[in-house]
């Protein structure tokens, strides 16, 4: 029974999407340059870690290529996950404008309209650069079929990460409606945090971003085993096979507050 | 006096948004302190890199941290309500106002400005100087060039924010423009990498274009790496902005009311 039910919510979802697409399609060069220039921004945050390398032969004994697979796969998870579900942000409008009650009162489950609301296909412009960055760096891997298991299951779990994350500190506005920045500390400062080496970071902070912000396992110890590398922070090597335990966990924790928050809101009542 | 009225109301309206701002602050921070340790990890490897020591590298992420929202790097602010105003028509109202249009935005984005350097550029400024070792400006002097150099970023980047909106005007819509502006004033502005660090002809174009007078600039005067003669002449390349796109907007202003027809009804 559950499985037609999640189908059914997946074509609702691409059915808002494309609607949200059309729309946008009405002010074609906005469209255009939306997408070009988000392709842009992340495509010269790449370009200032290429200048940062010409002063450096390696960053914490990483050298560029290496970076670059950290790099890439942190931001093609989070890309994945932003595609996918980062309207989920908007939250706060939704509820101070009143579009919230007006969702609630269709038949289709609140996260789903709330993931498919306002689909931009200019994240599309993150996606590409993130898959080219990602596949350039690995040309540099020595491929083995347990290497390109942990590459795929790195890059799901990375994305259900990412996507814990949005939901569950977008939950945040069930409480303080203009909070929207509090979330990206933790989802674009995720990301940020995952496209450096880890062991630039003091060991406190390697064991946060492992047991409570779990983004340690976005990229960090599955790369660690592509690159072939023992971990410098010393942690067990188990953790270079977690990351699908630490996706499914996260989404899992997002969930609940996402319930939680649906529970707590009594609307602004006007 | 209308135009202290004005940014006046700039800041009180922006100050409504307590959580926002807390929450800003909190998200500057967590940014400021990753790059820190990167930019430390960086200066460990190379330690002249730039000509910057490690102390400027994490003092320049700190000051990158508190003039984001002061300068709005990433667009918006009070432009924002330009080009919705000019999207749906509004904006003839305005422009039958016996007040310049760009004085009056500019009045409206200092306020707004000061309230974010109070808030969002003195509260991550706070959290750096506790966690890192961060300097302050070595003189009296440096720290009243660093204010004068701090009001002519925002107007620069006023300016060009101004042009951007004013694209709404044949477009309609600014989103599209504003993002590929930010994209060229995050990475040209110094925000994501220090110029100092741009290699050959990139440097030297990067530090000639507008955007360098955003971060690079007050960064260089904060850290005293500009003294005397060259310090004027920093400030005076901001200057030299802050005029020519100041009366590119005044420009772009004149041909939008001449040419195109305001919508709505």
């Amino acid at each position: 029974m559950a499985e037609p039910r999640a189908v059914l919510h997946l074509r609702t979802y691409l059915q808002i999407a494309w609607l949200w697409i059309r729309a946008a399609w009405q002010y074609p060069t906005s469209f255009v340059l939306l997408a070009v220039g988000n392709g842009l921004i992340t495509g010269l945050d790449f370009v200032g870690l290429w200048i940062m390398f010409a002063h450096l032969d390696d960053l914490a004994g990483f050298t560029l290529h290496e970076v670059a697979l950290l790099y890439g796969s942190a931001s093609l998870a989070l890309a994945i996950a932003d595609t996918a579900i980062g309207s989920v942000e908007r939250i706060g409008t939704y509820i101070r404008t009143g579009r919230l009650d007006q969702m609630m009162t269709k038949p289709v489950p609140l996260l789903v309209q709330v993931c498919a609301d306002q689909f931009t296909l200019r994240r599309l412009g993150r996606l590409t650069q993130a898959a080219i960055v990602f596949g350039w760096a690995c040309t540099y891997v020595d491929w083995t079929p347990t290497r390109v298991l942990v590459a795929v299951s790195m890059l799901l779990s990375g994305g259900l990460v990412f996507f814990g994350l949005f939901v569950g500190f977008s939950c945040v506005q069930f409480w303080t409606t203009d909070a929207t920045e509090f979330a990206n500390a933790f989802t674009y400062g995720g990301a940020t945090v995952t496209q450096y080496p880890l062991n630039i970071f003091p060991r406190e902070v390697i064991v946060g971003l492992t047991f409570v912000i779990p983004v340690a396992f976005v990229n960090w110890y599955p790369c660690l085993y592509l690159l072939g590398r023992t971990d410098p922070a010393g942690m067990p090597e188990a953790f270079q096979f977690a990351s699908p335990v630490a996706g499914v966990l996260t989404m899992a924790a997002a969930l609940l507050v996402w319930r939680s928050g649906v529970r707590h809101y009594t609307s602004t009542g006007s | 006096m209308l135009h202290v009225a004005i940014a006046t109301r700039a800041f009180r309206r922006y100050s409504t948004y307590r959580a926002a701002t807390l929450a800003g602050i909190f998200t500057n921070s967590v940014f400021g302190i990753i790059y820190s340790f990167a930019y430390l990890a960086v200066w460990r490897a190379n330690p002249t890199a730039g000509g910057y020591d490690a102390q400027d590298a994490v003092t320049y992420v700190w000051l990158g941290q508190a003039l984001l929202m002061t300068i709005a790097l990433w667009g918006g602010g009070t432009t924002d309500d330009l080009a919705e105003r000019i999207r749906t028509g509004d904006v003839a109202i305005d422009l039958y106002r016996p007040v310049g249009l760009v004085g009056w935005y500019l009045a409206s984005d200092l306020g707004r400005a000061a309230y974010h350097l109070l808030t969002r550029g003195v509260g991550p400024t706070l959290i750096g100087f506790l966690v890192f070792d961060i300097s302050l400006p070595s003189s009296p002097l440096n720290a009243l060039a660093f204010a004068v150099s701090l009001v002519l970023a925002v107007v620069v980047s006023f300016a060009i924010r101004f042009l951007v909106a004013s694209t709404a005007f044949w477009l309609l819509d600014q989103s599209g423009v504003k993002v590929m502006s930010g994209a060229f004033a995050i990475f040209f502005s110094g925000m994501m990498l220090p110029l100092v660090l741009f290699p050959g002809w990139l440097g030297t174009l990067a530090r000639a274009l507008p955007w360098a007078s955003y971060v690079q600039v007050p960064a260089d005067v904060w850290l005293g790496k500009h003294t005397g003669l060259d310090l004027l002449a920093a400030l005076g390349f901001q200057v030299m902005w802050a005029v020519v796109l100041l009366a590119a907007c005044q420009g772009v202003l004149r041909l939008a009311t001449r040419k195109v027809v305001v919508q709505g009804g």
